[in-house]
């Protein structure tokens, strides 16, 4: 294995190989940053030109573009509070209201560099223990998904900042807007009022422009008549990386467990990056000392989202490698190519393949890298769209969410979905609603309702619901998960009263 | 005046602007670039065979192909695009089957009918076979029959999707066969494969390239083909084991309705040319999948027949 990892390592260094991986990682971060162009939609546009290349070459450039658009779509979350993809969603909870406080280049090159991090823990991971691991990932089964659902849910006890119930309204009202649509059980019309075209459902990426992007500009620009974006103007430091590395070097224990957490979330062949970087800020926050800060502008809150969602992409890697089964989208696009080549999933790869396949994994190790140099030198660049004037800027952002909620699906209804979300999101967020939530419900839904579902069926085929649902270990591990995390805004209130209460004594 | 002579100038060019394209589109077809649309996201095996059939038509067409994604409702809001568009040939839309056929029957209103996608050609066929595990307690699909009749509903059967070929194949196997088994729905044949390798449903109803994927594992009791699938030269037919089911996913393209014969002919010709090469019937074959060459006509009478067969199945599940 060593001998193929060294061999397929040689063969990224090669000139043409290593100018498409170059190329390969521009490409991924420009798709990433652009709201409405996601990371599987960059690797399909660029399938027809493997075609002409070797295996390696191919697959090399692909890996390239996955890493890259998993950096790309920190920037536009950072700047003007979009994810550029989905993954991206926890990164706007911290790197907008740094950007805010004219600190942007500080939640860039933080973006970057856990990008980077959570990217080479886990192609460490896929690179010696896919195997064991994909096994293991098929233990995951319908209660499974459905307890993962759940959990996830809880973490509207987190974001819901000042009102539980508040957001567990607008939980439900993202729940509700998740079942637009056909039901993915039994083909019903659901809550689509004739309208045949909302058949295809709620695009997340669309409620996450209206909801994230649209309320921001209309209450800057338009209701507080700020003359730019962010209230500080920016100038890029070069102390700024250096200040940025070594507080990131003081959390060793957020970058392991979000990198941990998107690596597992990634192998699990169902869940995607969107919820690894809500767990994984989630955990972050909970664990923090001081939990507060987040949410006003922490570059742990970046980092956590970041490393996790870095790490998400080498994860959905290691069942597809080993199994066939692709842990995300956009890793089913890179099935396409392998197939396309010739490569069949599974042992093969890893034998007769093996060279090309250890370039591949080499190939994104590397890209890690690339992102690190890319990131630290674009913070110089990027920030600086911040001081544009407003009356310039604004136009132009909101040209950008329209083109992006339009070329997701080439849906004009989209755009007017979104302005509808953005003028929710606006009114929301003067009424002290977090739209947060609402994403949540509304990414969370299907799994809950699919999960639920299939557990049913199969446990009634099985005689027992009740036993197929509660009482499977992984099952039982989710549902201690759940509990702890719904009583812990308990504990967590106990703990710092007690703290406060010392202070007076 | 002059400003008047601007204004009447700028409505002529205009006119010529619309005028245009229409003549030129009259004179020889293709004559600008052709928009290939693909009703699935980016990376699903629709969007695959687009990209590798890009290339090859751009040569054959001589003009650009640009391949397109209108994702949603399973296919429903692509083609309801479709019908819309204009029958001018210069813009396509994959089709599957049943599902073009299933989701007007099954929802009443999916936005389009069967018969508003015209179809060009069907180039791919994915036969579906009915699954086990290797080390399943049944090895026969009379084994499976035997169970199934004496614990009604007790064996799960994942397939993807509701009103797909995957459910109407269970519904057509309980209804020839008298056995009751409980189908489990998942989204895409990704989660499906998955729930099956790690035992969360004891068979699959597969599509032939993951079956072929994972040949070493599972053991396929019977394909719903006419001939024996060449990946599994041991593994039987349904009709070879007395039950008259044929079940598969075909791939096509479509043109909106109206569409002029003589357009559909350079279109048809074109994938008919693709399909023909080896090469493709090659890789396609090593893939797991079984190539289709079949033109307008014929497509538009595979696809009547299913239409037929499968109505009275709905009609008697959706009640």
């Amino acid at each position: 294995m060593f001998e193929a990892a060294f061999l397929g390592l040689a063969k990224v260094f090669q000139l043409g190989n290593f100018f498409c991986l170059v190329i390969g990682v521009i490409f991924g971060i420009v798709i990433g940053a652009l709201p409405g162009l996601t990371a599987t939609m960059g690797l399909a546009l660029l399938i027809p030109f493997t075609f002409t290349m070797t295996p390696a070459m191919g697959l090399i450039m692909l890996g390239g573009i996955y890493v890259g658009a998993m950096y790309g779509d920190a920037i536009p979350a950072v700047l003007i509070n979009t994810p550029g993809t989905p993954a991206a969603i926890a990164t706007t909870f911290d790197g907008f209201p740094l950007a805010q406080k004219g600190m942007a280049q500080h939640g860039l090159v933080a973006a970057a560099l856990a990008s980077a991090y959570g990217s080479l823990l886990a192609n460490i991971v896929l690179a010696t223990s896919a195997p064991p691991l994909a096994e293991a990932s098929l233990k995951f089964g319908p209660p499974e998904y459905f307890w993962l659902g759940i959990f996830g849910l809880t973490i509207i006890a987190t974001l819901a900042v000042g009102s539980l119930v508040k957001g567990l309204l607008a939980g439900a009202l993202g729940l509700l807007l998740s079942t637009i649509g056909i039901a993915p059980i039994g083909g019903d019309i659901r809550l689509t009022f004739g309208y045949t075209e909302l058949q295809g459902g709620v695009e997340l990426i669309v409620a996450l422009i209206g909801f994230f992007c649209l309320p921001e500009i209309l209450s800057s620009f338009i209701a507080k008549r700020q003359a730019t974006y962010s209230a500080e103007k920016i100038i890029p430091r070069f102390s700024v990386v250096r200040e940025v590395i070594i507080s990131l070097l003081k959390m060793p224990v957020l970058m392991l467990r979000s990198s941990a957490i998107g690596t597992i979330i990634g192998i699990a062949p169902g869940a995607g990056g969107n919820i690894a970087s809500l767990v994984s800020y989630n955990e972050a926050v909970r664990w923090d000392k001081n939990p507060k800060e987040f949410g006003k502008g922490t570059i742990k809150g970046v980092a956590a989202s970041e490393a996790a969602n870095s790490a998400m992409a080498p994860g959905s890697l290691v069942p597809l490698l080993t199994l066939g089964i692709p842990g995300s989208p956009p890793a089913a696009v890179i099935l396409g190519a392998l197939m396309l080549h010739g490569m069949r999933p599974g042992h093969e790869l890893f034998s007769t393949h093996a060279t090309t396949t250890f370039a591949f994994i080499m190939s994104m190790l590397l890209a890690a890298g690339l992102v690190t140099v890319i990131g630290s030198f674009g913070s110089f660049l990027y920030p600086r769209i911040l001081n544009i004037p407003a009356r310039h800027l604004a136009p132009g952002i909101i040209f950008m969410t329209i083109l992006g909620s339009y070329s997701i699906r080439n849906n004009i209804l989209d755009v007017w979905i979104m302005f509808l979300f953005g003028v929710i999101g606006f009114i929301s967020n003067k009424l002290k609603f977090h739209p947060a939530p609402i994403v949540l419900g509304l990414i969370l839904g299907p799994y809950v309702e699919e999960g639920l579902v299939q557990s049913v069926l199969c446990g009634r085929a099985g005689g027992s619901i009740l036993a197929y649902m509660f009482l499977r270990p992984i099952s039982l591990v989710l549902i201690a998960l759940c509990i702890l995390s719904a009583l812990w805004p308990l504990y967590a209130s106990w703990r710092s009263k007690g703290k406060i209460g010392e202070k007076i004594l | 005046m002059m400003k008047r002579v601007m204004i009447l100038a700028l409505v002529l060019l205009l006119v010529g602007l619309c005028v245009g394209p229409l003549t030129v589109a009259a004179a020889g077809f293709p004559e600008r670039p052709v928009t290939y649309s693909v009703p699935w996201p980016p990376g699903g095996q629709s969007d695959v065979e687009a990209r590798r059939q890009q290339p090859m038509l751009e040569k054959i067409l001589g003009v650009k192909v640009i391949v397109q994604y209108k994702p949603g409702g399973g296919g429903s809001l692509g083609w309801s695009e479709l019908i819309k568009q204009k029958p001018d040939g210069y813009f396509i839309c994959g089709i599957n089957i049943p599902h073009i056929v299933l989701q007007p029957l099954a929802r009443g209103d999916a936005g389009y009918k069967t018969e508003q996608l015209w179809p060009i050609s069907l180039f791919q066929a994915t036969p579906i076979g009915l699954a086990i595990m290797k080390d399943a307690p049944f090895k026969t699909l009379e084994d499976l029959i035997a169970h199934a009749k004496k614990n009604p509903g007790a064996i799960t059967c994942g397939g993807s999707g509701t009103w797909s070929g995957h459910h109407i194949a269970h519904l057509q196997f309980q209804k020839l066969t008298g056995v009751t088994m409980t189908y489990v729905p998942h989204k895409g044949a990704a989660p499906q494969v998955a729930a099956f390798l790690g035992g969360h449903v004891k068979a699959i109803w597969g599509n032939s390239n993951d079956l072929v994927t994972h040949k070493e594992r599972i053991r396929v009791l019977a394909f719903g083909t006419t001939k024996r699938f060449p990946h599994f030269p041991d593994t039987p037919t349904f009709k070879e084991l007395g039950v008259d089911l044929l079940a598969s996913i075909d791939r096509g393209v479509a043109a909106p309705p109206g569409t002029p014969a003589k357009i559909i002919k350079v279109l048809e010709k074109a994938f008919l040319k693709i399909t023909g090469d080896p090469k493709v019937q090659d890789q396609m074959l090593k893939e797991g999948f079984v190539t289709l060459q079949m033109g307008s006509k014929e497509s538009k009478t595979y696809i009547a027949e299913k239409v037929k067969v499968y109505q009275p199945i709905v009609k008697e599940f959706k009640k």
